[in-house]
């Protein structure tokens, strides 16, 4: 299974998110945002966390609009896997793969923690290691996790089981408690919390491994 | 431009004393340029050169087996096994943090991760010690949120995780708050990179961020007494841009791996004319700057402002010519400056060329040299007044006065505002004790600490400087490291004042034997001296940033107190009561001596704690606040309640060192009490860890309620 992970100026969750990928057996390749295409066979792009581009303008903005995103966004529209953790979520959002944006922390300051998040779906590649209802604990690290979407995304998102992850006491002030969503095929998932960083028994917590193992197994194998 | 007349109230602006300035006249033999008189004062202020403090540092143990670079680089370096380093300092950045303070205070991150970084070094943790005036000041909230913003700014996008540090309060530092930064970072011990410039006629290149106005005189201004003009000042404090330096680390690192730099020095003080200086000065050569080449931000600038701006994120490069174009390719690659603006030279001569003409032309090695160093005059301080009677107090009274002060209560609302994980390899986060970093891709780990205590050094100069080390050496032994060196960032008032200037001294004297004996020598370090508001100086705070290490994962004492595990004091509990938070939080008295420190007895417990790691679940070291205290914090993170058989006040909050409390379950409790038999180390049995209150002696209160008292009080009072 190939993974390419993108790497923005800034970006600096990008070697946390290749070692957890790789710890899970995939095949990673760092990519460079100036470069126009990904690797031959990529099967998931995964954009890290950070501050691409020192969250100027808004963050993820000016990241979206990167040579590399034309082909994570190409890649998409054909049916492959995107995963987008903390600034990688607010990345798609911005390229419109996913809907909604995320807003400044409620109590307009950084909040880095370990929160619950209940998982809400397993119908996904990237959720189906767990079960729907399981309450996983995952770090959080972010200044602008505050989600939002209007009354009819939240209702469409609702109706195609788009919710793949809430917060159980909501830290940021996010709509709906909402942590992380499905694109409509489900095959991109944009979330703030870090799995990669509880993806290893000396980080204290290992409820984000199962994310990483079962969508690289279930990748090497589709 | 016409330039200003060296006149003496310019003189006296640039900080220079009239000797200092008839010392300028002997070494250049005329009247220095307007440039000149700037690169003086630059070079020779307090903050750059350690005028007063040299004599004093040179005392310091510095050597050892484990030790690869000590003082006088921009970081020390300490062996950790197979072939790797750790390289590590501690930086204030107090005063401009007082005038401006997020950007005082991510600027100091700033400066101390570039430290790092020039090396060869990821940074890999951060530290930072503050230390604030009283809560209720009208000025301190303000520069709480100031500051911890500015720190969670700049490493939270820079991407250092910060795994411990502390946070203080007293009315000392109601008009200068301290801001330590410390940073710690990781090389391979054949891949550092050092400032000592070598070849005649090799391109000096000017890498990273444009240089504009900020921080023009900036050095000189931290070097002075504060009075009520201080907000005229502001224009003085840079402006740091964490996204600029995460991309001047990244092209660093990947620069140094094509093999191109021969010295390099990352731009801090007095940015252009200190970095330029060093790296000819080690080199024993001279430097030509051509500062038309010099990447500006603003237009019109003139020598004297290039020569004395601290713009941030800025270094300068010896390049080896040949790899030139490669080295500018990965410049480009991170969309930052590359520059030549420059050359090293035969003769010993600082040369500095603006348009047409020449604005300094100094003799290099004396302006590097011949700062002035004194031996200011020192009394030594007067010893400590017996501490009078102390009524005893109800325990659970004691603790709910401790742990619902700022000083005392939970730090959680500080750091949740710091990213703590990034590089998923923060083993234990701040909270309780040392931080702990895995050494990326490997079981080894390193642990980080920094402490001092105040009071006890303003009681006790010399004990004091010696408790600071000692509880850094404690703090690492808890977590099952062993130590293996300090950095010290001693911040003091006015040196001009011989009874501040003894304070130094026999802080220095303390440190210097605590180290020795613990065997944690300085290499690196900083001193910040005129903190003083209006004559008001500061308490003595001399921080010790420590690293240890670990060197399996499976050494760490990292545990969770458990319901039944026995509690048990190592080492001996006198109760000494002088200048112990009890005393200051209860009865608003700071009174008596600091706690006395036998260096041999920490070592020996130390190595104590290390040898029989297999017995102990759960350790912490007693310090502020005593047994009553430390058994709280252990029993409050894992919600857990405690009952401790004293009721005793002196007991349960004396301050004697070289104490430890440590958690383990009964058969472990046995065998640790045999060992401790053998080994001669007092132990002792002092209650247990059950059910959900917290008891002490015939005085209780719900573990749950002192909890919320415990994680609430810092924002009710501050937030």
């Amino acid at each position: 299974m190939k993974a390419a992970v993108l790497q923005f100026p800034g970006s600096n969750c990008d070697r946390d998110m290749a070692v957890a990928l790789r710890q899970a057996g995939a095949d990673v390749t760092v990519v460079w945002h100036k470069d126009n295409g990904l690797p031959d066979g990529v099967d998931l792009v995964a954009v890290p966390g950070g501050f691409s581009f020192g969250d100027y303008l808004r963050c993820g903005a000016i990241a979206a609009n990167s040579p590399i995103c034309k082909a994570l966004v190409a890649h998409a529209e054909r049916g492959g896997y995107v995963l987008g953790v903390c600034n990688g979520f607010q990345v798609l959002t911005e390229t419109g793969l996913l809907p909604g944006a995320l807003m400044r922390n409620m109590n307009l300051k950084y909040i880095c923690k370990s929160v619950e998040l209940k998982v809400e779906t397993a119908e996904s590649a990237f959720t189906e290691g767990y079960g729907a209802g399981d309450v996983i604990t995952v770090p959080i690290a972010h200044h602008d996790g505050n989600y939002f979407a209007d009354e009819a995304t939240l209702a469409s998102l609702r109706d195609a089981d788009g919710i793949a992850f809430t917060y159980l006491d909501n830290p940021n002030g996010s709509v709906a408690d909402i942590a992380g969503i499905l694109s409509e095929n489900r095959r991109v998932l944009g979330m703030m919390p870090h799995p990669e960083r509880a993806a290893d028994p000396a980080q204290g917590g290992t409820d984000g491994a199962a994310l990483f193992r079962t969508l690289v197994g279930q990748l090497a194998n589709a | 431009m016409q330039e200003p007349a060296i006149t003496p109230d310019l003189i006296e602006a640039h900080g220079l004393k009239p000797d200092e300035y008839d010392r300028i006249l002997e070494i250049i033999g005329r009247e220095p340029t307007f440039t000149e008189l700037g690169i003086f004062s630059a070079m020779w202020n307090e903050h750059c050169s350690y005028k007063s403090s040299k004599k004093w540092l040179r005392t310091l143990p510095t050597d050892g087996p484990q030790v690869i670079c000590g003082p006088g680089e921009n970081a020390g370096i300490v062996d950790i096994g197979d072939g790797q380093a750790v390289v590590f300092k501690m930086e204030s950045h107090n005063h401009p943090s007082y005038i401006e303070p997020y950007q005082g205070a991510a600027t100091g991150v700033g400066g101390i991760l570039r430290d790092v970084f020039t090396m060869g070094a990821r940074p890999i943790a951060a530290m930072n010690s503050l230390s604030f005036g009283e809560p209720d000041h009208p000025k301190t909230r303000q520069l709480v949120h100031g500051v911890v913003e500015g720190v969670g700014g700049y490493g939270n996008c820079f991407g250092v995780p910060t795994v411990g540090g502390e946070v203080r309060f007293h009315a000392a530092y109601n008009g200068n708050c301290l801001v330590n930064a410390f940073a710690a970072g990781l090389v391979d011990a054949d891949k550092i990179y050092y400032s000592e410039a070598s070849g005649i006629g090799m391109p000096v290149v000017y890498l990273g961020a444009k240089t504009g106005r900020d921080g023009v005189g900036g050095a000189t201004m931290a070097s002075a007494e504060f009075d009520d003009t201080i907000e005229e000042k502001r224009p003085t404090v840079q402006v740091g841009d964490p996204f600029t330096e995460k991309r001047l680390m990244e092209a660093t690192l990947e620069l140094m791996e094509t093999g191109a730099v021969i010295s390099i020095q990352d731009m801090g003080a007095a940015g252009l004319t200190c970095s330029a200086v060093e790296m000819g000065d080690k080199g024993g050569l001279g430097v030509k700057l051509q500062l038309d080449d010099v990447p500006q931000r603003e237009e019109a600038m003139t020598a004297y402002e290039m020569m004395l701006s601290e713009s941030q994120e800025r270094m300068l490069m010896v390049l080896r010519p040949e790899k030139e174009a490669e080295a500018r390719a990965v410049f480009e690659k991170w969309d930052l400056d590359f520059a030549i603006v420059g050359e090293t030279i035969a003769e010993d001569r600082f040369l500095i060329l603006h348009g047409n003409t020449v604005k300094a032309d100094l003799p290099l090695a004396t302006l590097s040299g011949s700062a002035p160093e004194y031996d200011r005059p020192w009394v030594e301080p007067a010893p400590a007044p017996e501490l009078g009677d102390v009524v005893g107090v109800d325990p659970i009274d004691g603790l709910r006065a401790l742990i619902g002060s700022p000083n005392y209560c939970s730090r959680q609302w500080v750091y949740e505002q710091y990213d703590t994980q990034v590089m998923a390899d923060s083993v234990r986060t701040p909270g309780l004790g040392a931080g702990v970093i895995r050494v990326h891709g490997t079981d080894k780990l390193l642990a980080f600490t920094s402490d001092v205590t105040p009071r006890y050094v303003k009681a006790n100069p010399f004990e004091g400087g010696k408790q600071a080390v000692a509880e850094a050496y404690r703090n690492l032994t808890a977590v099952g490291a062993k130590p293996l060196a300090s950095t010290d960032n001693l911040n003091f008032g006015n040196p001009e004042k011989p009874e501040i200037m003894g304070q130094f001294v026999f802080a220095i004297k303390g440190i210097g034997e605590a180290v020795a004996a613990l065997d944690m020598p300085i290499v690196s370090g900083n001193v910040s001296l005129y903190n003083e508001t209006d004559g008001q100086g500061i308490l003595p705070t001399p921080t010790i940033g420590a690293v240890g290490l670990i060197d399996h994962a499976d050494h760490l004492i990292a545990g969770t107190v458990r319901e039944g595990h026995v509690a048990l004091v190592l080492g001996e509990t006198k109760g000494h009561l002088g200048q112990s938070a009890l005393l200051a939080e209860v009865f608003g008295r700071e009174e008596g001596d600091a706690p006395a420190v036998d260096l041999e007895a920490e070592k020996r417990h130390g190595d104590f704690i290390r040898d029989n790691r297999d017995w102990i679940d759960v350790c912490t070291d007693l310090s502020d606040g005593g047994l009553a205290l430390a058994a709280f914090e252990l029993a409050e993170a894992a919600g857990v309640g405690v009952q401790l058989d004293s009721g005793d006040t002196a007991q349960l909050f004396g301050e004697d060192q070289a104490r430890y409390l440590v958690a383990c379950s009964f058969d472990k409790a046995e065998a640790l009490m045999a060992a401790a038999g053998r080994a001669g180390v007092p132990i002792a049995f002092v209650g247990k860890f059950t059910g959900d209150t917290v008891r002490m002696g015939g005085s209780e209160a719900p573990l749950e309620e002192l909890s919320a008292l415990y994680r609430g009080a810092f924002a009710d009072r501050l937030g």
